[in-house]
This record gives structure tokens, C-alpha cells and sequence, in this order.
């Protein structure tokens, strides 16, 4: 392309900017044929790439615009009417064009490209209809020298870019501004212009006032008025992307260079360098933000391809789809723009080709012959979410559950109890295709997981969510920017750790006395409001040596739904980090999202809280977390729990299993095989002792008495022994959370302490093995 | 004569070498952040003027303990695939001009990870050099298995 000249490389460029505008027009005038604005619009696009081809000798690419561009103009004559064929025709020249223009960018010459069967079909369209006059001469009225907007850079917030009208058209002359406004008189104006016209290089406005024609006022209003008028053309630029980034990069250093000099400067403390140092850094901010704002742009200029490919692809099917954008003018960073577009295109094919039914299908499940795909974007907590829904038949999760245990994804006896939407994400996975039949468009296998790899790789998420015989959503969660994060720096152990503030709800200082770290059953937990929060230590977490529980930090993280404490030893502050890519030999141990520069010139690592948070195994339990609220809530509002101390732990029994509480002379415990029992009530009394059965620590307490708590049912008894019993106390059961160890079933916040709820039934069987067994046998016998 | 260009460096008394094209620079550095959980051959994270290159601690890629990250080290920067990478050294020594006549391939008798990471042997006077795979030098998942 180097030896091309600037202005074919210009002209390149500009054309395919005009191709893509002529493309989403054609489409439009396809779903209303009767607007002529689209067909004017068209034309001068194509007379436009005519001209100057033809000017820049390349003929082939001018006879092929100039086919396009009568039968356009018989269009525009109203010769013969715009139907889908006429739009399909034109679609073919349009993508000839760009044939021609690629090969010419390859290798400079556009002799390879087979023009002539597109200048057949194109004249067979003219000639179809009617034998009318032949092709229209190309109307003069076209301006040439149209600049389509190439904008990379804006001056307009509306990011639309529409195509400018001519300056002429929106501009009006001054004069006439001033004779409407009647500031000055018509004969004034008219024999200020014949002066211009004889040579007076003075502006008209000059002129006026010169001669004191109109007052210096209204000629400053009406300037005021004219000037915001000028066409975006002029006000834009174009940049080289590449510039863009390396101006990104510098920035980049700047805001590291500027944390840097800030924390020097702090140490100094000289009020004017400190003074200086802060100046500097609002204007690096305003710097950045400037930066970053000119490489966003709207998420319209990657989904301004997809009309196209909706509408080749479900005429190819024989489906009717509508196409509804919402949002278009949400905007991306560019480079993520980018990494969007191909998995968006999948997500867009995909829901034509397998979501959209036929219409005859539609009809019949009572729908409308057409289907409706809406492609949305907006906004949502620090993120972009964009979604791809269709009103289609949803999926299938029988069939998925059916197709992933096939494939080996899944084992039969995991499928009942997976969540709906569990299985639904089993489409990500590699080799993972439902498609009954495979098309040229989708069905090979390949693409879902792909999507899923891309948007993960720029940091974001995908999910899939279906309603059968309603449709499918598919949802891309981006970052809005990859480069530079707000984060917050943390100490633990000898290192510093960065953390995305995103992911940060809240800070609490843990000093032991008023806060502090509780175990349940080994494992920490947080009383956050009176909810339990489980804990992750970072040093454990990374393998470090572990810490103590006070006079440290719980940073309280957010991540895919899921919220847990991380414990770290100080938090120093907030800063604004340059996320820099890790090497992949660390991306295998997946704690790390990147690493960066700290202000001393220290590389950070970056922690990766979703993985942090599923490293620990919280995913875990927050699914049984779900488990555990739903039995509560089936249950039925509170149960009444007898709390007895076991060691320096906490236990909670339901009080509708206890049948009386006891106190036994110690001397009074037999044993009778590996087993303690005691004689009660003519029976034999098995003993347990809690504090065996959930390895209490803690020392037996010495005494005469041991407290138990007696359980019966179908005339047997079994005691359990604890230490002391504490109280009778009401359980919402709200703030509980199920526990790793055995004999429990989970724990609880019962009067401001962490208490653990007994598992009864593994409790008494380890007193007695065989007590619901003989139970059940008697049972029989009595029936 | 075909010659070749060696970069050399020294690790627990043995000279290595890598062929020069591979290399970008060779600095000495002190400050490096470990990478907890990371394959024990990486020493570290540094600075290099605002981009973050990993250290690979070349004295456990030959089963030698861990370098101390206390103080300077030298570091040998490979240019790497895509992306620079560090080689932890002993000491640097100079970059010498070897014909391929005083080339042999490692000894039979050269066993254990260093053998994996050599791919030959280079007769100097009165010492010898043993050539390194810079692919296998900078695989810290290689020494893990």
C-alpha cells in the first residue's frame, strides 16, 4: 500500500467507510422503498467512489459504479420501483466494488476482479420492468467532492455519523441571515455583495459595519449563529489508530510517572512542589480522560455491519427477522470494540440460524410469521453489557443435558440436580453443538466456546438465558476499558497486592476487640451487619505464611454474584494502575489478572477476585447456601433451638427432637463395649459426647455432673453429652450458612454469636447405629 | 568458516552461552516481586522501563536451589517469543566468536535437567561452553514435571 500515493490510499479508505454507509442504507430502503433521501443519499455515495476512480484510472471500478449508479439513478427517477431484488442486485455491485477495492490495496491493480456478469445482472435489472429510456446520464447535481464522515475524532457528541449534507445547504449566507432577521436592509446586503463580487476582499459582515449598514450586534449574532452549523466534516479529523494507542501508552507512563513524583513530593513536603505535584496530576487526569475519550466509540459501528448479515442470512433460510437495536449509542473502548465484533457476529448468526423458527413453525406455536432479533447495550456497574435476544424457541435444556452427557460432559446422575441455567452454559464448552442438522452457518460445533474464550480473554463474561418457546438472551458483560483501572494497593505479608476497585464494596478494620475474625469450625467468617460473611486469608490463598486475625483488613469483594471478605494485612490507598498483560506462563495459576507498576517502580500483581473467590472454594458453599435458605423457607418462617456450649464452641440443637435435658453423676457412666451408657429409667442409656463427635477442642470439663440431652423415639433414648446448655433461642433461620464439617449441618448468628447447628440424626446414630433401623422394625411390628 | 556470535554467562561455575541475535540486553536489577503460587523457576516480576518482564531463576531450571533475590542480580534479557523474558545468572562474562568446528553435541555423561536445556558443547580454551536451548531455558512449567 506504501507505493501507492497518498491519494489512493485515502481514496481506499474513504470508499470502504462510504461501502459500509451504502450497505446499512441499502437495507433500510429495502424496509422503505419509497424514501428518496436513502436513494439520493446512495447515489452520490457511489457517484462519488465513480468520479474518483475514474479520476485515479481505474476503469473497471468506474464502469461497475456507473452501472450501479443508473440503476440507482432509474430508482431515483422513479422509473421503476425499489424491490428486493433491485436491493439484491445492488448489494452483489456493492460487494464487487469492494472486491476491486481490496484487490487494488493488495497488489495495486484491479485486473483479477470479474466485473462483467455483475454489469449483465445489473442491466438485466434495468431492463426487466419496463423497456424505458435507457440508463439516465449521471446526474450533475451529485456533489463530488462529498467527504463521508471518516471520523475517528468527533466534535459532535451525537456519534451517529450521519452523512453531512452539503455546507451550502445548512449554511446560510449571512446577508440573508441579517435581512431576515431585519438588521439590515436587502439593498445594503446586495450592494455589499456587488462590491465582494468587485474585488473588495473585505468579509460581508466587515463591509456592513464599515458603512454602518447594521449594528455590530446582530452581524456578532447571526456569525454566532452560522458558525455551530458548519458541517461535521469540517470539524473532524482523521487520526491513525495506531497514534491513538501510542498516545495511549504515553499517557499511560504519565500516570505512573505522576504517582510517582506524588509520592516523592509527599515525602519532601515543600508546600509549592506539593502544590505543583497536585496540579500535575488533575491535568494528567483531564489528560487521560481525553485520551480515553477519543478511542471510545459507539457500539453502532460494529453493529452497523449486522443488518446486512441478517438480512443475507435469514432470506438464505427462508426466515422473516426484524431487526431492533437498543442502546447503539453505548459506548467502547476501541480495542474491545474490536474484540467484541466477532463473537457478536456469531451471537447474531447463531440466533437467526437456531433461535428464529420458521415463520410456518411461528405460526404455528402462535406467533407472528416474523421473528424479532434485539441486539441491546447499556451501562451496568462499571461494566457493558450487551445482549443478543431473540423471540425464538429457547432452548432446549433436556436436550443440552442429553447432548453434554454424551459428549462426556457431564455424568448422568449430575444432571438432576443442576441448576437450569447450569446446564444452558454447557453450550460454551468446546465441542458442543445441538444442532440437529449442520448448516453453512452454524451447527459445527465450533463457535460457542470461542465466543466465550474471546470475551474472556478481554476480561469479560458471557451467560445464556432461555425462556422455551419465548427465546433466548445471550449476554456479553465487557469492561469499559482494559488499559487503566481505579484500584486500591494492599499489604500482606512482605508484598503489595493490587485489587480492581470494581470489585470492592466496603473496607473493615479488624482490631480484635469491638470487630473480630470468628471461626466456624475452622473456617473464618465475619459478622457483616449481623449476616455471616466467609472469609478468605490472602496469605493462605497465595500460599504465604499465614497471619494473625488482628489488627487487619477485610476488604469486602464482590464477584459473579457471590460476596466474601478478604482478609489482608493494611490497605494503603487508591491509586489508578496501567493494567499490563501477564506473561501466559502465569496464567495457569489464575489468582492474577495482570500485573502493573506500582508508584515506587515496583511491579503489582493484580488479583483476579472471581477466581480468588472460586480458589477458596466459595462457590461452593454459596450454592448450598442457596440450598440451605430454600429448606428454611419451605420450613417456614423460625424453629426454636436449644444452644449448648461444646468446648469454647457454640451448638445448636432443634428443640422439637429433645425430649428432656438431664444432669447424670459422672460415676454414674458404664461402659458397655467401646461405648459409654447410662442406666435411665430402667433402660440403657448410649451416650455421645458432642465434643468427640465434632472434635471440640478444648479440655472435658472437670465435675461431678455431665449436662445431656435426651432424645427419644419409638421407646429409645440416646443422650448426647455437652458441656453446659446456654439457652432456648429463636432461629429466623436467615444468616446461615452450611459448614464443611461433619455432624453439622450448618451455622448460624444466634444472639450475636456464631453457633453451629447439630446434625441430629448423625449424631444419634453415632450413638446408637442401629436406633432408626430397630425403630422401624418395631414400627412394623405395632402395624 | 562459519562462526557464530555466543553471549556468555556463568552459573555455579559452569559457562553457558546463547547465541547473541537472542539477546536484548543484559542488566542488573534489584528489586523483584514474587509470584506466589508461580513454577518455582520464576524468580520474580520486574520493572524494564514500564514494561513487566518475568525473571526466570536459570539456577532452578538446573536444579540448583534458588537464587537469593537479595541485592543485584544479573539478568540476561531474551528477546523471546513476543514478549522479553529474563534469565537469572551468576555473572556475565563476554560475548566470544566460535567457529562451528569447535562444536560437539553434550556429552554423554551430561545428565539430569542440565542435559535438557543444552544443545551442545563449545570448546574454548581452557574451558568449555555448553550452548543453551533458549526455548527450553525460559519454560518454567519443563522443571515442575
Amino acid at each position: 500500500m506504501e507505493d501507492l500515493g497518498e491519494i489512493v490510499g485515502e481514496f481506499l479508505m474513504e470508499s470502504h467507510e462510504n461501502l459500509d454507509q451504502i450497505d446499512r442504507d441499502l437495507v433500510s430502503l429495502e424496509q422503505e422503498p419509497g424514501s428518496r433521501d436513502l436513494i439520493s443519499r446512495i447515489f452520490r455515495a457511489i457517484h462519488t467512489i465513480k468520479g474518483t476512480s475514474g479520476f485515479l484510472a481505474f476503469s473497471r471500478l468506474e464502469k461497475l459504479a456507473h452501472a450501479g449508479e443508473s440503476l440507482l439513478s432509474r430508482l431515483r427517477d422513479g422509473v421503476q420501483p425499489v424491490t428486493p431484488e433491485t436491493i439484491t442486485v445492488l448489494l452483489l455491485c456493492i460487494d464487487g466494488v469492494r472486491s476491486i477495492l481490496s484487490s487494488i490495496e493488495e497488489n495495486g491493480s484491479e485486473a483479477e476482479v470479474d466485473i462483467e456478469s455483475m454489469i449483465v445482472k445489473i442491466q438485466a435489472q434495468m431492463n426487466a420492468p419496463t423497456d424505458a429510456a435507457p440508463a439516465a446520464a449521471p446526474a450533475a447535481e451529485a456533489p463530488a467532492a462529498e467527504a463521508e464522515t471518516p471520523v475517528t475524532v468527533e466534535q459532535e457528541a451525537s456519534a451517529a455519523r450521519p452523512s453531512p449534507e452539503p455546507v451550502a445547504d445548512q449554511r446560510q449566507p449571512l446577508g440573508q441571515m441579517l435581512v431576515d432577521a431585519g438588521a439590515a436592509q436587502p439593498s445594503d446586503v446586495a450592494s455589499a455583495l456587488q462590491q465582494q463580487i468587485e474585488g473588495d476582499e473585505r468579509k460581508l459582515g466587515t463591509i456592513l459595519l464599515d458603512e454602518g449598514k447594521a449594528q455590530p450586534a446582530a452581524v456578532s449574532e447571526a456569525l454566532q449563529s452560522q458558525a455551530p452549523k458548519r458541517s461535521i466534516a469540517d470539524s473532524a479529523i482523521r487520526v491513525d489508530v495506531d497514534l491513538l494507542d501510542t498516545l495511549m501508552n504515553m499517557v499511560g507512563e504519565l500516570v505512573l510517572a505522576r504517582n510517582q513524583l506524588v509520592r516523592g513530593v509527599m515525602e519532601i513536603g515543600d508546600s509549592g512542589l506539593v502544590r505543583s505535584a497536585q496540579r500535575l496530576g488533575m491535568i494528567t487526569s483531564e489528560l487521560q480522560e481525553g485520551i480515553m475519550k477519543t478511542r471510545m466509540q459507539p457500539i453502532e459501528h460494529i453493529w452497523s455491519k449486522l443488518p446486512r448479515v441478517i438480512r443475507d442470512l435469514s432470506n438464505s433460510l427462508g426466515k422473516q427477522v426484524a431487526l431492533v437495536m437498543e442502546g447503539k449509542e453505548t459506548e467502547l473502548d476501541r480495542s474491545l470494540l474490536e474484540a467484541v465484533k466477532d463473537p457478536l457476529t456469531h451471537l447474531v448468526r447463531n440466533a437467526v440460524d437456531h433461535g428464529i423458527e420458521d415463520p410456518e413453525r411461528r405460526i404455528a406455536s402462535g406467533k407472528g410469521p416474523e421473528g424479532t432479533l434485539t441486539l441491546r447495550a447499556y451501562h451496568e456497574g462499571g461494566h457493558v453489557a450487551v445482549e443478543v435476544a431473540d423471540d425464538g424457541a429457547g432452548l432446549n435444556v433436556e436436550r443440552i443435558a442429553q447432548k453434554a452427557v454424551e459428549n462426556g460432559l457431564l455424568r448422568p446422575e449430575q444432571v438432576p440436580n443442576m441448576d437450569k441455567r447450569d446446564i444452558m452454559a454447557m453450550v460454551f464448552q468446546p465441542g458442543f453443538s445441538t444442532a440437529a442438522k449442520v448448516t453453512n452457518v452454524s451447527g459445527r460445533g465450533v463457535g460457542m466456546d470461542v465466543v466465550k474464550t474471546n470475551i474472556e480473554n478481554i476480561g469479560g463474561a458471557v451467560s445464556v438465558d432461555s425462556t422455551p418457546g419465548e427465546g433466548t438472551v445471550w449476554r456479553l458483560t465487557i469492561p469499559l476499558t482494559l488499559a487503566i483501572i481505579q484500584a486500591l494497593t494492599v499489604d500482606c505479608g512482605e508484598q503489595r497486592y493490587v485489587v480492581p476497585q470494581v470489585a470492592v464494596l466496603e473496607l473493615v478494620f479488624i482490631d480484635g476487640n469491638t470487630t473480630k475474625v470468628e471461626y466456624a469450625s475452622g473456617a473464618p467468617v465475619y459478622r457483616l451487619r449481623g449476616k455471616l460473611l466467609p472469609l478468605v486469608r490472602l496469605d493462605r490463598a497465595l500460599g504465604l505464611e499465614v497471619g494473625g486475625d488482628q489488627g487487619v483488613y477485610i476488604m469486602v469483594l464482590q464477584a459473579d454474584g457471590r460476596r466474601f471478605g478478604l482478609v489482608v494485612d493494611r490497605v494503603l490507598n487508591t491509586e489508578e494502575v496501567v493494567v499490563k498483560a501477564l506473561n501466559t506462563r502465569f496464567k495457569d495459576i489464575g489468582l492474577y489478572a495482570g500485573a502493573t507498576i506500582l508508584g515506587d517502580g515496583k511491579v503489582g500483581l493484580i488479583l483476579d477476585v472471581s477466581s480468588l473467590a472460586r480458589r477458596s472454594h466459595l462457590a461452593v458453599d454459596s450454592e448450598r447456601e442457596n440450598v440451605a435458605e430454600k429448606r428454611g423457607q419451605g420450613g417456614g418462617g423460625t424453629e426454636r433451638l436449644l444452644v449448648t456450649a461444646v468446648g469454647e464452641r457454640r451448638v445448636a440443637i432443634p428443640l422439637d427432637t429433645v425430649t428432656r435435658l438431664e444432669e447424670f453423676p459422672r460415676d454414674r457412666i458404664e461402659h458397655a463395649g467401646s461405648r459409654e451408657v447410662v442406666q435411665y429409667r430402667g433402660q440403657i442409656l448410649p451416650l455421645v459426647r458432642l465434643s468427640h463427635l465434632l472434635g471440640a477442642y478444648g479440655e472435658e470439663l472437670e465435675g461431678d455432673t455431665v449436662s445431656v440431652v435426651v432424645y427419644s423415639e419409638g421407646g429409645k433414648s440416646v443422650a448426647l453429652v455437652v458441656d453446659r446448655i446456654v439457652d432456648i433461642a429463636e432461629n429466623s433461620t436467615t444468616a446461615r450458612r452450611d459448614a464443611e464439617e461433619d455432624g453439622l449441618v450448618g451455622t448460624a448468628v444466634i444472639q450475636q454469636r456464631v453457633t453451629e447447628l447439630l446434625d441430629v440424626r448423625r449424631a444419634i446414630l453415632a450413638a446408637d447405629p442401629n436406633f432408626y433401623s430397630d425403630a422401624m422394625d418395631d414400627m412394623l411390628v405395632e402395624a | 568458516m562459519a562462526s557464530r556470535q555466543f553471549a556468555t554467562f556463568e552459573v555455579d561455575g559452569q559457562l553457558f552461552g546463547v547465541e547473541v541475535h537472542t539477546v536484548q540486553e543484559v542488566l542488573s536489577y534489584n528489586e523483584y516481586t514474587p509470584v506466589p503460587l508461580a513454577p518455582p523457576a520464576v524468580g520474580g516480576l520486574f520493572n524494564l522501563r514500564g514494561q513487566v518482564i518475568a525473571a526466570v531463576d536459570l539456577r532452578v531450571q538446573l536444579g540448583l536451589a534458588r537464587q537469593a533475590l537479595q541485592g543485584p542480580v544479573m539478568n540476561v534479557i531474551l528477546r523471546g517469543d513476543g514478549e522479553p523474558v529474563s534469565l537469572l545468572v551468576d555473572k556475565i562474562g563476554e560475548v566470544v566468536d566460535l567457529d562451528d568446528e569447535t562444536f560437539e553435541p553434550p556429552p554423554d555423561t551430561l545428565s539430569g535437567p542440565t542435559r535438557e536445556l543444552v544443545v551442545g558443547t563449545f570448546k574454548l580454551d581452557g574451558r568449555l561452553m555448553l550452548a543453551l536451548d533458549v526455548n527450553q531455558a525460559v519454560d518454567t512449567y519443563r522443571a515442575t514435571i
